[in-house]
C-alpha cells in the first residue's frame, strides 16, 4: 500500500515500504510549462526538509524543488534527466525526481493529503 | 509597485482571454505570455505554419515636415542610418543614440507614403521606451518638424513560412512586396498599412490597423485554420534564436551599436560624414574595435540553460563577460544564449565557461542567428 502526501510548494511524496518517491505535482508542472532541464543531487546526499533539493528549468524560468521531508537520497531518476519532458507528461509517474529513505516519519504529518492539497490548489488558482 | 489596475490593455485584450491566454505584466501592459498551446509548441508552430502576435503595445509615430527630406535630416541627428536616401515605401532597423553613443532604443524607420500622397518618416519603437523616446526625439527636433504620436492604431504581426499565403486571402497587394518594405493598402475592406518585417527570423508581415477595425482583422486571420495566436514567451525564444536584441537586456543606454554587433546600422555615408549623436565614440570603436562585443553562445555538451545575468569565464578562470539573454531554444532543441564578452574572446569557437548556480559549464562562441534566417529574399542575417 502506498500513500501520497503533498507540500504547499507543490511537491508530492509517495510513501511505499519506508521509501519516499518525490516529484512535482501535476498542478506544478502545468504552472511551470514545458520543462527542459532538471538537476538532481547525487545518490547519498543528505537532505533536510525545506532544502533546495533539485532544479527545474522550464522554457520560462528556473525554479526549485524543495525537499518535502528529511532523508538520504537513495536514487535519482536518470530517465528524467535525459528527458525532462517526463515531468510534464507523467509528473506523478515516470516523471519522479528522486527517492529518499525517510529520516523522521513525523515530517509526513506536516504534509497534506490528497483532498487537502486539492482544496489548497483550488484556493491558489 | 505596479498593480494590475495600472496596466494598460490593448484592443485585443478580450480576444486573448477568450483564447485561453495566461496574462502577465509587460512594459506597462497586460499581455499574453502564452495561450493553451504553451510556449514551446507556439514557438515550433510559428516556425512551421503561421503565428499571429498582438504587438499593439509598441509605439507608432510619424515625423511630419514640409518635405520627407526635412523630417529625415531631423531624425538623422540621433540615428546612424541613412534615412535621407531611404526609398519610398522602404524601411530600416536602426538605433536611437545618445550623445555618448549609447542606445536609447532600437526602432524601425520607414519612408512612408501616406494615402494622401504625402511622405513622412514612420517610427515604431519599443513599448517600454515609448514615452522616453517621444520626449527624447521631441527634444532634438527643429521647430518645423512635428512628432505625431498615433495612439489610434493597433499592430498585429503575422509570422511564419505560410504568412504570405494567408495574408493573400484578404490582402492581395501584400503578395511579393520586398522584405523591409511597407504599403498603404486594404485588408479585405479595412484601410491599413502592411509591412514585410518581423522579430522571428521567419517571413512575415506587420499590419498596422485603426483600433476600431483591429478586432475584425484579427478575427478574419484567425478564421484560417492554420493561424494561431502566439504569446510573448514564444516571441522571446523566437527572437533569441534569430539573434535579435531585446532592448533593456541585450542593449541599453550604455552599449553602442558597435559593441552590440550592430555596426551594419551605421551607414557608409554617415561613417564618413559623422554628424550623429555619439559619432565620436562610435567612429572610434569602428576604427579601433570596441572593448566588448555581443556574441552568440552555445553549450559544448550537456548544460543547464543560462539565463540573463549568468557570468562568463575564460579558460584561465578570469571573468570576461555576462549573459544578457538566454534560455531554451525549441527549434534548436537546447539551451542558447547571447551576451557580452571582452573583444579578445569574441571570435567564433572561443571556449567560454558559463556559471549557473555556482557550477561552470563549457560553452563556445557561435554565429548568430542560431536558426537559419528565412525571411523573404533573405540575404543578411543581420537585418531586423
Amino acid at each position: 500500500m502506498s500513500k501520497t502526501y503533498y507540500s504547499n510548494s507543490h511537491e508530492y511524496v509517495r510513501v511505499e515500504d519506508g521509501v519516499a518517491t518525490v516529484g512535482i505535482t501535476s498542478f506544478a508542472q502545468s504552472q511551470l510549462g514545458d520543462i527542459v532541464f532538471v538537476e538532481i543531487p547525487e545518490t547519498g546526499t543528505a537532505l533536510n526538509k525545506g532544502d533546495e533539493a533539485a532544479v527545474v528549468e522550464s522554457v520560462k524560468a528556473a525554479s526549485e524543488l524543495y525537499a518535502p521531508l528529511s532523508g538520504e537520497l537513495t536514487a535519482a531518476n536518470d530517465a528524467l534527466v535525459a528527458n525532462p519532458a517526463l515531468a510534464n507528461e507523467d509528473p506523478e509517474g515516470e516523471g519522479w525526481f528522486f527517492k529518499l529513505s525517510i529520516k523522521d516519519e513525523g515530517d509526513l504529518a506536516e504534509l497534506m493529503d490528497q483532498s487537502q492539497y486539492e482544496a489548497f490548489v483550488k484556493e491558489s488558482e | 509597485m505596479t498593480t494590475k489596475n495600472d496596466l494598460l490593455k490593448t484592443v485585443f485584450f478580450d480576444l486573448h482571454l477568450k483564447k485561453g491566454a495566461k496574462m502577465v505584466p509587460f512594459s506597462g501592459y497586460e499581455l499574453p505570455i502564452n495561450y493553451e498551446m504553451g510556449i514551446k509548441d507556439e514557438h515550433l508552430y510559428c516556425r512551421s505554419k503561421v503565428g499571429l502576435f498582438d504587438v499593439s503595445h509598441m509605439g507608432q509615430a510619424e515625423l511630419v515636415a514640409e518635405s520627407y527630406d526635412d523630417a529625415a535630416r531631423a531624425i538623422e541627428a540621433i540615428v546612424p542610418g541613412d534615412v535621407l536616401k531611404l526609398q519610398p515605401e522602404r524601411m530600416r532597423y536602426s538605433c536611437l543614440l545618445n550623445k555618448n553613443g549609447g542606445i536609447e532604443d532600437d526602432l524601425m524607420i520607414t519612408h512612408r507614403v501616406k494615402a494622401d500622397g504625402s511622405h513622412v518618416v514612420g517610427l515604431v519603437v519599443n513599448a517600454a521606451r515609448k514615452q522616453h523616446d517621444y520626449r527624447y526625439i521631441q527634444s532634438h527636433l527643429p521647430e518645423n518638424i512635428d512628432l505625431k504620436i498615433d495612439e489610434e492604431r493597433a499592430l498585429l504581426a503575422l509570422q511564419g513560412p505560410d504568412a504570405e499565403k494567408v495574408i493573400a486571402i484578404w490582402c492581395g497587394e501584400a503578395v511579393g512586396i520586398p522584405y523591409m518594405s511597407e504599403i498603404e493598402t486594404t485588408f479585405f475592406d479595412v484601410p491599413c498599412r502592411v509591412s514585410r518585417c518581423g522579430y522571428t527570423g521567419e517571413d512575415g508581415f506587420e499590419i498596422s490597423v485603426p483600433n476600431d477595425q483591429a478586432l475584425r482583422v484579427a478575427e478574419m486571420l484567425l478564421s484560417h485554420d492554420d493561424v494561431k495566436l502566439i504569446g510573448l514567451g514564444a516571441r522571446d525564444s523566437l527572437r533569441l534564436e534569430a539573434g535579435f536584441c531585446l532592448y533593456g537586456h541585450d542593449i541599453d543606454e550604455t552599449t553602442s551599436p558597435v559593441e552590440a554587433d550592430l555596426s551594419w546600422v551605421i551607414n557608409k555615408r554617415r561613417r564618413k560624414a559623422g554628424g550623429f549623436s555619439g559619432a565620436e565614440r562610435i567612429l572610434t570603436e569602428l576604427e579601433d574595435g570596441p572593448a566588448k562585443r555581443r556574441v552568440g553562445l552555445l553549450p559544448s555538451g550537456t548544460a543547464a540553460p543560462a539565463r540573463e545575468g549568468a557570468l562568463l569565464f575564460a579558460e584561465d578562470g578570469s571573468q570576461i563577460g555576462v549573459v544578457t539573454s538566454g534560455g531554451f531554444g525549441p527549434t534548436i532543441g537546447g539551451p542558447l544564449a547571447m551576451g557580452y564578452v571582452l573583444s579578445a574572446y569574441a571570435s567564433l569557437g572561443t571556449k567560454i565557461d558559463v556559471e549557473v548556480r555556482g557550477k561552470k559549464y563549457p560553452w563556445h562562441v557561435t554565429e548568430m542567428p542560431f536558426t537559419p534566417y528565412r525571411t523573404y529574399n533573405a540575404k543578411q542575417p543581420t537585418q531586423h
